[in-house]
């Protein structure tokens, strides 16, 4: 029972990072249908760049509050600044093209910012400052960590500020009749430009927050980590019903949950043949279980256009 | 008030609109009917910025807008309420209103405006938390409507507002039509129901394979034999 209630929290964090990823494609694809699968480096050069800017200020001696937070600011300024890049140099000037072409744009986006990271940070795995303390709680039988009750904590606030943005405020709303029909919504007087890039920029300041969250969690980082935690969370996007933004949140958490459970019980369910490294392939099952008996997802279901 | 001129839209080898040429007065209310094809809505989508004319000019109010962007076009007080609707679905009912009022910040006045749409149509106001995609026909196209009118336009744009509804649904959009022309609005009005359209409306323009071949008063056109004989079923 304890590893069960252990395998729940862990998941419930691992879901958490998932979920604040899965947000940036589900925004993107609900306004314009492109899967940006560039989005996974995002997240990876939002962890770098923390790095960086937070592990030379603790190496300088300076408090580390004042250099995590110098690196998060850091971070999610740098990842806005590129998701803006991103939409205005690789995707807007394909806004008419067949739906193909932005695809495969992403997918080479992604190698282009992959091939960055690495000649700016290197090919070796770096070590990410702790930048919260070490402390552990038990309840009942299971541990968790200070760290891991921050990133669930921050992530279900900002999910919470998120969908407030979007439900509550003018910008919000018409970042949802643009989704619905980006015709009209211009007719309304609606900067279609603009919209599309705060979905980016939103997007990309999620996904470096998620960047730090992941560094802080594993205390290493890699110019590689954005491919895996992208696809990841790309399913939980498509789990959840990609487009929709309480999908993205509910199916990244289960994603992070099924994930620890499979990890957990992997080995015993195959008599010790398969251990917990294999714990990837259950994303790809979810994956394919979805694609094939209910591709809309979780939430996918649309109110009908009718009459 | 608006003044098209020479007005050229092209699909590609596909002539819609050749070179037509009209205008609407201030508070007046202007038909142009036409059959299926003949170029009535791409008219009203260059004139929209929804479409990129190909020749001509359109001035609004003595300035030209014809390069404007299309999210500029409500701003210089122009509202078009587009064909087949255009409601956003999963948008409510009110917050399809308040899209309307995009381009506008009084809040106070927004809301005021928000009940006049309401008096005008007490079924959306029944209806005004439910999602715009699950109205009928009729009840999106006074939705349409009332959004178009949020903005507080001095001139509204209709395309076939009478498109697909049941007799009943048409007389009551055509109701509220000819009372927002009666408080002074200057309309310019797209359909196909020819009869409708000249009967609600001052004068009148007749469009065929996208030239303008016939225009006048609507009461004259409506007695026009050609016009009978085409557009009315005599």
């Amino acid at each position: 029972m304890d590893i069960f209630l252990q395998q729940i929290i862990n998941g419930l964090v691992q879901g958490s990072i998932y979920a604040l990823v899965a947000l940036g494609y589900t925004m993107v694809y609900g306004i314009m249908g492109l899967i940006n699968f560039a989005h996974g480096e995002v997240v990876m050069i939002g962890t770098l760049v923390t790095i960086t800017v937070a592990g030379t200020m603790i190496k300088a001696g300076m408090p580390v509050v004042l250099a995590g937070f110098a690196g998060l600011s850091a971070s999610v300024l740098v990842c806005m600044a590129l998701g803006w890049g991103l939409e205005r140099i690789a995707y807007r000037p394909l806004r008419n093209a067949p739906r193909l072409t932005p695809l495969i744009t992403a997918i080479g986006m992604s190698i282009v910012l992959q091939n960055l990271a690495m000649m700016i940070w290197g090919r070796n795995y770096m070590t990410f400052p702790p930048l919260l303390p070490k402390m552990d709680f038990e309840v009942a039988g299971a541990n968790f960590t200070a760290v891991q009750l921050i990133i669930v904590l921050v992530s279900s606030l900002t999910m919470g500020g998120l969908l407030l943005l979007v439900y509550r405020t003018k910008l919000g709303m018409a970042m949802r009749a643009t989704s619905q029909n980006p015709a009209v919504a211009s007719l309304m007087g609606v900067n279609i430009n603009r919209v599309i890039a705060a979905a980016f920029v939103i997007g990309s300041a999620l996904g470096a927050l998620a960047g730090v969250m992941v560094g802080t969690y594993y205390e290493i980082a890699h110019y590689q980590m954005g491919f895996m935690l992208g696809l990841k969370a790309f399913t939980a996007a498509v789990l959840g019903g990609i487009g929709n933004l309480a999908g993205a949140m509910l199916g990244g958490v289960l994603l992070g949950i099924i994930e620890a459970l499979g990890a957990g019980y992997i080995g015993d369910l195959t008599g010790g043949f398969l251990g917990s490294h294999y714990q990837d392939i259950f994303a790809f099952i979810v994956l394919i279980i979805v694609l094939m008996f209910k591709p809309s997802g979780l939430f996918g279901e649309k109110t009908g256009d009718r009459a | 008030m608006l003044e098209v001129t020479g007005l050229h839209v092209a699909y590609g080898g596909i002539q819609a609109v050749r070179s037509i040429t009209f205008h609407v007065k201030q508070g007046e209310t202007v038909a142009l009917i036409g059959a299926n094809g003949a170029g009535k809505t791409s008219t009203l989508k260059a004139i929209s910025r929804v479409i990129d004319a190909v020749g001509g000019d359109v001035h609004f109010c003595g300035e030209k807008i014809t390069r404007l962007l299309p999210h500029d076009i409500i701003r210089k007080g122009i509202a078009l309420v587009p064909e087949g609707r255009g409601v956003f679905p999963r948008l409510t009912v009110a917050e399809n209103l308040a899209m309307g009022a995009y381009v506008r910040d009084d809040k106070a006045d927004i809301a005021l405006d928000m009940e006049r749409m309401y008096a005008y149509f007490p079924r959306l106001k029944e209806r005004a938390g439910q999602l715009a995609g699950t109205l009928s026909g009729g009840e999106q196209q006074m939705l349409a409507i009332g959004r178009a009118l949020m903005s507080r336009p001095k001139m509204l744009l209709l395309d076939e507002p009478s498109m697909g509804l049941a007799p009943i649904m048409v007389q009551k959009i055509f109701e509220v039509v000819r009372a927002v022309a009666a408080e002074g609005m200057t309309i310019l009005l797209i359909e196909q129901n020819a009869k409708l359209a000249l009967e609600s409306s001052q004068r009148g323009y007749v469009m065929e394979s996208g030239q303008i071949t016939l225009n006048g008063e609507s009461a004259k056109l409506l007695d026009d034999p050609k016009v009978r004989a085409a557009y009315l079923g005599e």
